[in-house]
């Protein structure tokens, strides 16, 4: 498998990354010899095997939908870098 | 006596006689970490003056002589990937930079109930991505026992603040190894607990399928008290279990005659450090002589646990990592154009060099038309890892094995070569994609003088049979008795 700056530029868009080109250049080659290791994977037959993590525990997750102790607007907004009447404030989104 | 060398339980013994007090043991702790952390660089925020009101209030509990546990009044540190009320949380990101979470991590909230005093919140890998600490946004953590090797990773803060006599223990985590293989380079103790033995509500998140926290410690019965201390159910995380949390201190000297240990021959490989070799191979003696079965088992999958872990790990790390966005908490790049480009200009400055190379890696093999291949062949392969375990418990009680192929490296050595530092892994990872519980203690030295750390790996939620082989070992050698010189 060898990526190609490219590829490498598509997976930052969609990582919401802004890679500078030195960046991209040497994540291409890193990432190639990442993937050229963890092809060692496909030596396995794995037909009919159930991927694990999926649902750990799952059984668990469901409970009442009750509300508790929930912090104040001023405590949840504390940390936002920009913040205008209790709202977070970002960059203009629609035209 | 020196103060800051004692365990939890003999600090606990000489506060309970009323010879000593938590703001004496506290101001000594505080007094040693102004003498020493300028060369280990164990901490990223010390906070002296909670401690000392906590130590205050500790005192007055054992005072009144109520509702005193094992660690009242005990000064721990705290890994910076704990959420911790009103004090700066950073998880050594500079996007984090300056963040103050308005809650408690249910283990931080579980260690403040039971009166400990929490000395400050220590390095780490940025988002506890590496083997080392030299990922930190802020600066690389020392080796205590040789200031130019690195503490391990990523709970090198943790290990270092330990070995450093700075803290009577700390508390860390662990998604690949980032507590044993720490505690190994340190020459401390080292639990990962079971997945869903302890809480993750609050531990800013890395791979949420491998996560857990746990205790760093002087000696083992110290490790059994902290997690006494932080395991059980918690309904503010849906993976924590319902298990009954044991009293974990009261088997500890119940020996290990009978016990059957696995040697799985797949971690004992040629090109291993000669001195790590060495030094395990004559802790399984100990063992043996101490009345254990030694049993050869295989775990066969062992060779592809690096590859699904960096396939499985990256891709929830990917997921978990989109928060980071500029908006919430943390910090914002000043001059995007629109919403769009502030979000790529604030990750790309906020984050470092290996956080933005494992969300590449797990969005890739996340994408369309890469995840068969990558991603769910991983988690195929996990259940076949996870399979070789279920295999092994049926001749073995514990599996004993290295917890790191090498001693501690040299700061710098590996930063060029993300995949050398990644098998720096190789031993520990596996443990976390099973699921089970797993320790290390220390086994020794090099002629360098290098701790080497012995892994011990158990049964889900059998995390007592690990404690008590730890403990056997521990009666024997002795070696948890020696302390870095600074």
């Amino acid at each position: 498998m060898t990526l190609a700056k490219k590829d490498v530029s598509r997976v930052a868009e969609l990582a919401r990354l802004a890679l500078t080109d030195e960046e991209a250049e040497q994540y291409t080659g890193q990432l190639t010899r990442i993937l050229g290791y963890v092809e060692k994977l496909s030596e396995l037959d794995t037909a009919g095997v159930e991927p694990a993590g999926a649902a750990l525990n799952a059984q668990r997750a469901l409970r009442e939908d009750k509300t508790h102790d929930p912090v104040s607007n001023e405590e949840a907004v504390r940390n936002a870098p920009s913040v205008e009447r209790g709202c977070f404030k970002v960059p203009q989104v629609i035209e | 006596m020196n103060i800051t060398e004692l365990a939890i339980h003999e600090t606990a013994e000489l506060l309970a006689k009323k010879e000593l007090t938590s703001v004496q043991v506290t101001e000594a702790y505080l007094k040693r970490i102004g003498a020493v952390d300028g060369r280990v660089n164990a901490f990223i925020t010390v906070t002296p003056d909670e401690a000392i009101a906590a130590a205050k209030e500790a005192d007055e509990r054992i005072r009144r002589g109520a509702d005193v546990t094992p660690i009242t009044g005990v000064p721990l540190s705290v890994k910076d990937i704990f959420c911790t009320r009103g004090v700066q949380t950073t998880c050594a990101s500079r996007i984090l930079k300056g963040f103050v979470p308005p809650f408690d991590a249910t283990v931080i909230r579980r260690l403040k109930h039971a009166g400990a005093v929490i000395l400050g919140k220590t390095n780490m890998d940025e988002f506890a991505m590496g083997s080392s600490t030299e990922n930190s946004a802020f600066f690389t953590t020392k080796n205590p026992w040789a200031l130019d090797r690195v503490p391990g990773g990523s709970s090198g803060g943790s290990a270092a603040s330990v070995a450093a006599s700075e803290c009577a223990a700390s508390l860390g985590t662990d998604t690949g190894g980032s507590i044993r293989q720490p505690a190994s380079c340190c020459g401390v103790m080292g639990l990962k607990p079971t997945y869903g033995r302890v809480s993750r509500y609050g531990m800013i998140a890395f791979a949420s399928s491998l996560d857990q926290a746990g205790p760093m410690t002087k000696d083992v019965r110290d490790a059994a008290i902290m997690l006494g201390a932080i395991a059980g159910r918690d309904p503010l995380d849906s993976t924590s279990a319902d298990a009954p949390v044991p009293d974990y201190t009261a088997g500890l000297d119940g020996g290990i005659k009978g016990m059957r240990i696995g040697i799985p021959k797949e971690y004992f490989i040629e090109g291993m450090d000669s001195e790590v070799s060495a030094a395990v191979t004559a802790a399984l003696e100990v063992l043996k002589d101490a009345g254990a079965t030694l049993v050869p088992i295989s775990l066969p999958h062992t060779a592809y646990a690096v590859s699904v872990y960096y396939l499985v790990a990256t891709a929830e790390a990917s997921s978990n990592l989109a928060r980071y966005d500029g908006v919430k908490y943390g910090m914002r790049a000043a001059d995007g154009a629109n919403l769009i480009d502030m979000y790529k200009k604030t990750r790309d400055a906020g984050f470092g060099a290996e956080v933005k190379r494992r969300i590449m890696l797990g969005t890739y093999s996340l994408s369309a038309g890469y995840y068969d291949a990558y991603y769910k062949k991983a988690s195929q392969v996990r259940s076949l890892i996870t399979r070789d375990f279920d295999e092994a418990w049926k001749s073995c009680d514990v599996i004993a094995t290295p917890t790191a192929p090498t001693p501690a490296f040299k700061i710098g050595e590996k930063v060029s070569d993300p995949l050398t530092m990644y098998l720096s892994d190789i031993f520990t990872i596996s443990c976390n994609l099973a699921g089970i519980p797993g320790i290390s203690a220390p086994c020794g030295f090099t002629s360098g003088g290098l701790p080497v750390g012995l892994q011990i790996l158990g049964k889900p939620f059998d995390e007592a049979a690990l404690l008590r082989a730890a403990s056997a070992y521990e009666r024997e050698t002795g070696w948890h008795k020696k302390r870095a010189s600074l």
